[in-house]
């Protein structure tokens, strides 16, 4: 078992998929787009030292759109014979002849279709370098790190070591066809930590990057996540009160992942936004400056076309405070009397949706050391958990854990408490951002600060 | 019993060319380098979706999917591979390179494959394509839009989608277990957005289970869907801030009892009682809930999302207690934490397709009825809340905290129903929050099918149910007073 098995190629050309779409014409469609995509993943994890899982694998897909005038329907299938062709076509069509003329649904303009020149730097086959012992001895490395890091640490969710690569190829009738490639590994270490009285804290820490020399050493993954775990043990509760709210880059994220959500335009044509009609208006604090940018070199959310087949672009969803941009594909975008913003999602089933390329909140001057220093009494939050957002009225409660500020300092773990408030005052109370933004994914936030939110303890 | 279920092996063999020779050959070479145990697990979806949107039919879908994936068990250790591709050759490399977890001399698996005895006929195992009837579904599509737009001017968007799947499995196993079922599933969802002036609320509502359409023209009409949905929306429109803290709170019946999900569910699942990893690690036999409460996992009921006539590895599902009359009983199982727990498998283990490991899954899950009547237990409040439907909730399996999102709720003042509040998170601790179930409602009712449960990446249909109960006490996560 030395030799890691290559990821199986397909033989599956732009022109086979170029086909599908003359077949879709051919059986009377007026417009077709369609998507193959194809994927390997390998997965590693190692528990208590020991190998617990080992997986291997590769799939692939084909995805159709059909139009008939504005009428339009899909199907997707994983038989890519002959014969599951003809089926996938054929049921796009039956499909198609039963739903409604929409004027709205179309393929975008030819002039609008495009791919970015520049070298994204997506894909890097030095995710799948490695051999299987070496894959093993990662992951082993990462937990053992978090074991050795103190004895309080005697248990643990494992290590881990994963890679996949992806092929896309979309093409249209309207004359687009792009293919792209992208490459993701990552370490985990979720190591578990226990106090003499047997209560159990867990946490995690990771590094994911599109290439295995970009990562961060198994060993500092697995001391991070120690860190991160012991800090919360001997947790306490809170009295319910209103105090200042640090969010750290990990929860300051998922407020971001609610505004990314708010200005989607499919919420927003349907008034299912608190922020529909508040194009130009101030909705944010003079200090928020948020970016949606898909063409970074190397970013998580970057592409060289979206869903659709149109270039990425680089845009402000925020600038000062004021909203400046929906993030929109063509059918929102026709629906709002706006273009595209180029943030067509595609799967391989179902109409485009609208995702987010690097969505991230612009620095502010200061370290999170700073900002932390001047919060005389407050919470630092390290972890939301539940679904307790509503993007259509704002209103936002979720449970929380952290550590309690006192006079600048981080004081005690805190447990089993919700911080609540709404979105619109929230984004308005943000008084506060360090300048720590580091891409963990493709949405990221520096720390900040929010004001008025309330906490729900005991 | 063989009857309409041997359809399904016909259809594997007949159609997708396997053969009881292909299977052995699999089973060795995923044995070749030892192993305790192997199985193949086929999986052919057929899936299909419309949806109704501002009155118009935006959306039709129809998908297939198909896959093996090949699993072999050595100690602790888990080797997985999987292909979607069914020729005789992607099979057996899938099968080597799942082998390759072990390493010992080869192993033969047992000779001969024999299915096990079912419960009778839980949903139903014929009936239509899921691409077929489509008329009749954008029918019931149209009466939701209707139903909800005639509900209130307030409605301004509805939303209205079907979507349904049948799902075909195939098991086989080193051991000698072979198993087949074909799993139907169909799902009805409206949801709505109501206005007034700037103020704008949304609400939803929906259900299922393994149905066919006809479920939809007799048990839950589109009607109910859409007047549901409606109603939300239009209280939402009139809610007042959730309290926070600490306060008495009633669950009403059905759907809350995603309480006991998240609570106790997830910290039951053996897997993580085998690693010591959940905060009811080493509580059998423990108080760990008031003597009032009695919780099962259940997957034998009729047409219920959660049910299985036998689960992802090929065993029957079954009915467990968990909790009874307050004192922790046993886990659900699979048969990898069966066996290295020396515990029952009780027919847990699920996945969410072919391309992932299975693992201890729920089902349905719920608490049995008691006897004080729901009027009493709200009448016992002198100020709290009353919570009757939810979102989705979230738990940390190692330290049990866990949290629920009221999406309907209200406060209990002097006994009595009053504002309704906006959405909440309520938070407790899974090993404490149940000791605070004081009275227990003689109202069990199950949701209406529309729970599916994530874990470690893997999503699966679930049901969940209680009746009306209260809690001494809990934490409201809102920003009022």
């Amino acid at each position: 078992m030395n030799v890691a098995a290559a990821p199986a190629a397909t033989s599956i050309t732009q022109e086979f998929v170029t086909d599908i779409v003359t077949k879709a014409l051919k059986a009377g469609a007026s417009d077709a787009e369609a998507v193959f995509a194809e994927g390997d993943e390998f997965e590693t994890v190692v528990r208590m030292g020991q190998v617990e899982q080992l997986k291997e694998a590769g799939s692939r897909a084909l995805g159709l759109r059909v139009f008939l005038g504005n009428r339009t329907a899909s199907a997707s299938t994983s038989d890519l014979s002959p014969q599951g062709i003809a089926a996938l076509v054929g049921s796009a069509m039956d499909l198609v002849r039963v739903t409604s003329e929409d004027p709205f649904a179309e393929l975008p303009d030819r002039a609008a279709f495009g791919s970015l020149t520049a070298d994204l730097d997506l894909f890097h086959d030095d995710v799948f370098s490695l051999s299987v012992e070496e894959r093993i001895a990662w992951a082993r490395r990462a937990e053992e790190a978090a074991f050795a890091a103190d004895p309080r640490i005697q248990n643990s969710g494992g290590g881990s070591f994963d890679a996949s690569i992806g092929r896309k190829i979309l093409a249209n009738s309207r004359g687009f066809c792009g293919e792209s490639r992208g490459s993701m590994c990552s370490i985990v270490a979720q190591p578990i930590a226990q106090t003499p009285d047997g209560a159990m804290q867990r946490d995690y820490w990771y590094s994911s990057q599109r290439s295995l020399r970009l990562l961060e050493s198994p060993e500092s993954v697995g001391a991070e996540a120690a860190r991160r775990t012991l800090r919360r043990l001997g947790a306490r509760r809170v009295p319910t009160q209103r105090v200042p709210l640090v969010f750290a880059p990990e929860t300051a994220r998922s407020l971001l992942g609610a505004l990314f959500s708010a200005v989607n335009g499919n919420a927003v044509y349907r008034n299912a936004s608190f922020l529909a009609g508040k194009l130009g208006e101030k909705v944010a604090g003079e200090n928020l400056t948020v970016i949606d940018d898909g063409t970074m070199p190397g970013g998580f959310g970057s592409a060289y076309f979206d869903g659709e087949g149109l270039p990425t672009r680089r845009k402000p969803v925020l600038e000062h405070g004021v909203l400046r941009n929906y993030l929109l594909n063509t059918y929102a975008a026709r629906k709002l009397g706006l273009s595209s913003t180029g943030n067509a999602s595609r799967g391989l089933a179902g109409a485009p949706g609208i995702g987010a390329g690097n969505f991230y909140l612009e620095p502010g001057p200061q370290s999170p050391e700073e900002l932390l220093r001047n919060v005389r009494q407050g919470l630092y939050v390290t972890e939301l958990i539940g679904h307790g957002v509503n993007i259509v009225t704002g209103d936002y409660s979720q449970g929380a854990s952290g550590l309690w500020i006192e006079n600048g300092e981080l004081a005690y773990p805190v447990e089993e408490i919700t911080v609540a408030g709404n979105l619109k005052e929230i984004f308005l109370n943000i008084t506060e951002i360090a300048n720590d933004l580091v891409f963990r994914g493709s949405l990221a936030s520096p720390t900040l600060l929010v004001e008025g939110m309330t906490i729900a303890g005991s | 019993m063989e009857p309409a279920s041997a359809d399904t092996r016909k259809f594997f063999y007949e159609h997708l060319g396997l053969s009881d020779r292909l299977l052995e050959q699999c089973l060795s070479a995923a044995l070749s380098a030892g192993g305790d145990y192997a199985d193949l697990y086929f999986e052919y979806i057929t899936a299909g979706s419309l949806s109704l949107d501002e009155s118009l039919v935006k959306s039709a879908t129809s998908g297939i999917s198909a896959g093996c994936g090949v699993r072999v068990l050595s100690g602790e250790r888990t080797g997985y591979a999987y292909t979607d591709d069914l020729s005789p050759e992607r099979l057996l490399r899938a099968a080597r390179t799942a082998a390759l977890i072990a390493s010992g001399p080869a192993k033969e698996p047992v000779q001969g494959f024999r299915s096990p005895s079912t419960a009778a006929s839980l949903y139903p195992l014929a009936g239509s394509s899921v691409s077929g009837e489509v008329a009749a579904k954008l029918l019931l599509l149209e009466r939701a839009d209707k139903t909800a737009r005639a509900f209130d001017t307030r409605i301004v968007q509805v939303q209205a989608s079907y979507a349904d799947e049948r799902r075909r499995i195939l098991v086989a196993a080193s051991d000698g277990s072979f198993a087949h079922d074909t799993q139907p599933m169909a799902r009805l969802n409206v949801s709505v957005i109501a206005k007034q002036g700037d103020n704008i609320a949304r609400g939803s509502s929906g259900g299922g289970g393994r149905v066919l359409l006809d479920f939809f023209l007799s048990e839950k009409t589109p009607e109910h869907f859409a007047l549901e949905a409606a109603r939300q929306a239009i209280l939402q429109l009139g809610a007042v801030p959730a309290p926070a803290g600490e306060m008495p709170v009633v669950l009403g019946h059905g759907w809350p009892g995603i309480l006991l999900h998240e609570a106790v569910g997830h910290g039951l699942e053996a897997d993580f009682n085998r690693k010591k990893t959940s905060a009811f690690s080493g509580l059998v036999g423990q108080m760990v809930a008031s003597p009032k409460v009695t919780v099962v996992d259940n997957g034998t009921m009729p047409n219920r999302r959660g049910s299985l006539h036998v689960d992802d590895e090929g065993s029957p599902t079954q009915h467990t207690v968990l909790i009874e009359n307050g004192v922790l009983k046993g886990y659900m199982s699979d048969k990898l934490s069966a066996r290295l727990m020396g515990i029952a498998d009780t027919g847990n283990g699920r996945r969410e397709s072919y391309q992932h490991i299975p693992m201890p899954r729920m089902t349905n899950t719920y608490m049995l009825a008691g006897e004080d009547d729901p009027q009493d237990i709200i009448r016992s409040v002198q100020r709290g809340l009353y919570a009757v439907n939810f979102g989705g909730g979230q738990v940390d399996i190692t330290n049990g905290k866990f949290v629920f999102s009221a999406s309907e709720a209200y406060l209990i003042e002097d006994g009595k129903i009053t504002a309704p509040v906006k959405n909440a998170t309520l938070i407790g601790n899974g090993p404490e929050s149940l000791k605070y179930v004081s009275m227990v409602g003689n109202d069990l009712e199950l949701d209406e099918g529309v729970g599916t449960c994530g874990k470690a990446g893997q999503s699966v249909p679930v049901g969940v149910g209680m009746p009306t109960i209260k809690l001494d006490r809990m934490t409201v996560g809102g920003t009022g007073h």
